[in-house]
């Protein structure tokens, strides 16, 4: 089981990597879907045999709104915003690779001082939920297209996402449903909101919003 | 106990090896392809052709293919096959490797810069880019393999993988082997980073070093280019293919097998793959290097 989850934390990882490297859309966007889906399946496995209805059908829910039901809405909103790849990123892909290897360093020191006191988790579990939450931060700040904003946005929700399956294995159903609530509803609008700036200025670029003001010009 | 039949297979199959890449490429690009010895005959032919030199160059232009021969094939004294360990092995050799690579590499571009061209000086240049990426992928995937094992030499490490290395560590081996996958391409100048065939175009790297080369200097380029083939495929089979039944030959078969197996590999992905864009090659050997960092701290 222990090699499951291992193997998981791993592939979670890797995602990042391809999240932070991949210069099309369609790409990261899958990237997250799988992150969705790996977030589901270790939710599972972290229970170690002792299953409940509700400890799986939980974790299904999730990797269905997350590996499902996201990424066709942010399908969509490609589609929409007629974006296919992030063009010309604030931090060059290179670097952020280079951004993400020095991440993973920090999140596997950080793992290393961060004692969980409750039980035994994988070594790499808590290195690998750090990670995945600053590829999100890294995506939100370094990229240019609020599509690829909201991708950020939904790797830290995963990221905190695997740090509370390690944390702390039961959360009441309530919260974990209400998180999953927000995320959705958090996505739909986001989605609505790219769809709208597309249709105003025909680009989805966040740079230029920036020139928006009240004063005439 | 070293043994000379890993140097042996290596000197003569090597060619073969190629061989078995082109013939996968023609088979799925529905061509009959050059005949299996074919490597050979061009090896003799080129062997018993005399050599031109050009005015503007120096004895290090005639001193780079003997030595880019000469380190690969010291390198191949420290590579086990099958059950056979290598002939030599000593704590820290894959270090040794590395850097004997090193050493061949620096004569070839030290070669081609002394032609004077600007077409080769272009080619030394990538070479020299790229092998900065690959060379700390292929480096920590090594230090993560000999932590996983605990071995420092590469006959008593890659014969300490075996089946049940897989079975508690299956997420680090892959890792460490995805990462030399990737160094095996670009080292070897396979394609997603350079196309062995092209001979024509600005995008070239490996084969733009190596233009003015001719007869025997060019044989040795081009079995030296075969035996790096060899020597990375076997590092990658003995990682990816750990048979250790215990009888010598019958691993040294099957180790033949997972030869075969990885030249047809190579083969679908040369087939099915586009060059990538010169840009794009150091992301492919970061994510290399990424992988085998991810491997060593797993």
């Amino acid at each position: 089981m222990s090699q499951l989850i291992n193997s998981i934390l791993v592939f979670l990882v890797l995602t990042g990597f391809m999240l932070l490297s991949s210069s099309r859309l369609a790409a990261c966007i899958r990237a997250i879907a799988i992150q969705g889906v790996l977030l589901g399946v270790l939710a599972i496995a972290m229970q170690d045999g002792r299953l409940s209805t509700v400890g799986v059908l939980l974790p299904l829910i999730t990797a269905a709104v997350k590996g499902l039901v996201l990424p066709w809405l942010l399908f969509r909103a490609m589609r929409e915003a007629d974006a296919v790849r992030e063009v010309e990123p604030l931090i060059s892909y290179n670097l952020s690779i280079m951004t993400g290897a020095a991440a993973l360093a920090l999140s596997l020191w950080l793992g290393q001082r961060l004692q969980l006191p409750s039980h035994a988790s994988p070594p790499l579990q808590v290195p690998a939920a750090f990670f995945t939450s600053l590829v999100g931060v890294i995506v939100i700040v370094s990229r240019r297209k609020a599509l690829t904003q909201v991708l950020g946005y939904l790797a830290l929700e995963n990221g905190v996402y695997a740090f509370g399956a390690a944390a702390a294995l039961r959360l009441p159903v309530l919260v974990e449903l209400g998180i999953l609530l927000d995320v959705f509803a958090g996505v739909f609008v986001m989605g609505i909101a790219i769809f709208h700036i597309s249709r105003e200025f025909d680009h989805i670029d966040t740079d230029k919003l920036a020139a928006l003001t009240d004063r005439l010009r | 106990m070293g043994s000379l039949i890993p140097l042996i297979v290596a000197a003569a199959l090597a060619p073969l090896m190629q061989a078995l890449i082109i013939r996968t490429k023609s088979v799925m690009a529905g061509r009959i392809g050059p005949p299996l010895m074919q490597p050979y005959r061009d090896l003799l032919k080129l062997a018993r052709k005399g050599a031109v030199y050009s005015h503007t160059t120096s004895w290090i232009f005639q001193l780079g293919p003997a030595i880019g021969l000469a380190s690969v094939l010291l390198a191949l004294t420290l590579i086990p096959f099958g059950g056979f360990a290598a002939l030599s092995a000593f704590p820290g050799d894959f270090v040794l490797v590395v850097y004997l690579m090193a050493l061949g590499r620096f004569f070839t571009v030290a070669a081609a810069l002394d032609t004077g061209s600007s077409f080769e000086g272009m080619g030394a240049s990538r070479e020299v880019t790229f092998s900065a990426f690959a060379e700390p992928a292929l480096f920590l995937a090594f230090a993560a393999l000999a932590r996983q094992t605990g071995q420092l030499s590469l006959s008593p490490l890659l014969a300490a993988i075996s089946a049940r290395t897989w079975a508690h560590a299956a997420p680090m081996l892959s890792l460490a082997l995805g990462a030399l996958l990737i160094v095996f391409m670009a080292e070897n100048a396979r394609i997603p980073v350079d196309d062995p065939t092209t001979h024509l175009e600005l995008t070239m790297i490996h084969e733009v070093m190596v233009l003015d080369h001719s007869g025997p200097d060019l044989a040795m380029i081009e079995y030296g280019a075969a035996l790096k083939l060899w020597l990375f495929a076997a590092i990658i089979i003995g990682v990816a293919f750990p048979w250790h039944c215990g009888h010598r030959w019958i691993d040294a078969s099957a180790g033949l097998l997972g030869m075969l197996m990885l030249a047809i590999a190579a083969g679908l992905v040369e087939s099915s793959m586009a060059r990538l864009r010169l840009l794009r090659v150091p992301q492919l050997l970061l994510v290399a290097i990424v992988l085998s960092a991810l491997a060593l701290a797993f």
